[in-house]
């Protein structure tokens, strides 16, 4: 009982770790049809910068640590926003063209990454809280799960109030729909894309964070390694759909948990395996929009 | 009389590289209802797509004097461009409300029109589009037109499909949205057009052949034939290619 407990809860943390990075992904994808490569990069370059300036201030603190992901969420959402404005926007409905560059960006981040911070993770320091554990039913949790957990859920909820109560919000729910028919009711649809992009570069910025804290190192790799497993949970999800990411995350990453600890450790391929076999019965994903 | 309050010169429209309208010229008077009438496929939608810039697109447009053919879509309609698309496009996933709500340029909004013209939306303001029957859809399309004070509405084929109840609650929308606002309407139904229409431009292969008064083409049943494949002898029939509802 307390082995499934540890697998669901560790699970889920790794799941919310996952959403922050897809949610952005898929709403990016839902409204633009932009495949966007470069998502890590926002996560990686927001993990090293918020670890630069909480060490800085306040190294293996509470106030270090949110100092950290104040500035990663910054950072995710600047850089995300000025790719779009700089180099997406012009490269508008030429999508082989967008997926080159955010391809590029991604292996040339890396490579800068890389060259500022060096080849070897990065150990960091948190909250004294964080390191330690907490017994539910006998199961020993790790703390750090929850704050990864409470994290992911505030961000969905301020994800979907910001899509259900702001103007914006249901321009973007609009435009994931029928982008053209938006364009012809007088709307500028492009500023959308702009604030979708800094949505989830934010969001990768606070996964950046959180991830040094869950592997409690940072690198330059930090970013694309979530970011396979993002893509994964997006398509599972469905593309553009928020709620089908939530959902996926949390399934690919305790199945992903599951698979490790009973099925020697073969949690990646079974996830490749899912992936698959959601692509065979269900193109669409869990709740993706029918083509 | 007055200006026109559109002119559209030599316009030609792209779709994937395949040419769908081809050097179409007409005006659109400052009132009443202009029909664009042809057969199935002859490229009616393709010139209200290309009016609006939704796809590529060469020649000039003038709206009320100004051309607007270099504009991007979303600022030629916010210039007062109502448009009511074929097939609707509501959004279905949003609720009738927040379709409405998105439809909203200004301040402004004309609400008590659309609920006046459209009664069964306003219980329906929490319900989603996508629910909605065909003509209530219908009626979302043309209130998020009728929502805004407009130059121009741009109506494509708005009774497709419809049963005939709500052909004439939708043509008599249309009658009272065209005493303050001009109409370019693409249409099949004979009747709506008779209702309707005090002019029409005749597309034939992408081509304008005919433009005139309405009177001239409905009162000859050998142009009915020749541009429009259909005879005019029961009342309601298509005017395209025969079909009938």
């Amino acid at each position: 009982m307390s082995t499934l407990l540890l697998l669901v809860i560790t699970g889920l943390g790794l799941g919310a770790l996952y959403f922050l990075v897809a949610s952005g992904l898929s709403l990016i994808y839902g409204l633009m049809g932009v495949l966007n490569f470069a998502h890590g990069s926002f996560l990686t370059i927001s993990a090293f910068l918020g670890w630069e300036v909480g060490r800085r201030v306040s190294d293996g603190t509470w106030a270090g640590l949110a100092l950290s992901a104040l500035v990663g969420m910054l950072v995710g959402a600047v850089v995300a926003a000025a790719t779009e404005y700089l180099l997406i926007r012009r490269l508008y409905e030429r999508h082989i063209e967008q997926a080159l560059v955010t391809v590029g960006l991604a292996l040339a981040s890396v490579a800068l990454f890389e060259g500022i911070w060096g080849t070897d993770p990065i150990y960091t320091q948190k909250p004294e809280w964080l390191g330690e554990t907490t017994e539910i039913l006998g199961a020993k949790i790790p703390n750090d799960r929850f704050l990864l957990i409470a994290c992911a859920l505030l961000v969905l909820g301020g994800i979907v109030l910001f899509l259900q109560r702001t103007r914006y919000g249901l321009i973007i729910r609009a435009g994931v729909e029928n982008r053209s028919m938006v364009t012809a009711l007088g709307i500028d649809v492009r500023r959308s894309f702009t604030i979708v992009f800094a949505i989830g570069g934010a969001a990768a910025g606070l996964g950046g964070v959180l991830a040094s804290v869950y592997y409690g190192y940072v690198s330059a790799h930090l970013g694309s390694v979530l970011l396979i497993f993002a893509f994964i949970v997006t398509v599972i999800g469905g593309l553009g759909s928020l709620t089908g990411a939530a959902i996926a995350s949390v399934l690919v990453a305790v199945l992903q948990q599951f698979a490790n600890y009973y099925l020697g450790g073969t949690g990646d391929l079974v996830v490749v395996i899912a992936l698959a076999a959601v692509l065979l019965v269900r193109p669409r994903g869990l709740m993706g929009k029918a083509a | 009389m007055s200006e026109p309050i559109l002119v559209v010169d030599r316009l030609s429209g792209r779709i994937a590289g395949q040419q769908v309208v081809e050097d179409v010229s007409f005006e659109v008077p400052a009132s009443g209802v202009t029909a664009l009438l042809g057969r199935n496929g002859v490229g009616k939608t393709s010139t209200i797509k290309s009016i609006l810039g939704l796809i590529e697109r060469t020649g000039e447009v003038r709206l009320a004097g100004t051309r607007v053919d270099r504009l991007p879509t979303h600022r030629i309609v916010q210039r007062g461009v109502g448009y009511v698309p074929e097939d609707r496009e509501v959004f279905g996933a949003l609720t009738v409300g927040e379709n409405l709500r998105l439809a909203e340029r200004d301040d402004r909004p004309r609400r008590e029109l659309v609920d006046r013209l459209f009664p069964d939306l306003v219980e329906r303001r929490a319900q989603r589009a996508g629910t909605l029957s065909g003509g209530q859809q219908q009626m979302v399309s043309l209130a998020r037109a009728l929502v805004n004070e407009n130059r121009l509405l741009l109506v494509d084929e708005p009774t497709k499909g419809l049963a005939p109840r709500i052909v004439d609650e939708v043509a008599a929308a249309l009658a009272e949205a065209a005493r303050t606002v001009p109409i370019l309407l693409v249409e099949q139904n004979l009747h709506v057009i008779r209702a309707l229409a005090e002019r029409v431009v005749v597309l034939s292969g992408g081509r304008v052949v005919f433009t005139g008064a309405a009177s001239d083409l409905l009162d000859d049943e050998d142009r009915i034939q020749r541009y429009l494949g259909v005879h005019d002898a029961a009342e309601g029939q298509n005017a395209s290619e025969g079909e009938s509802r």
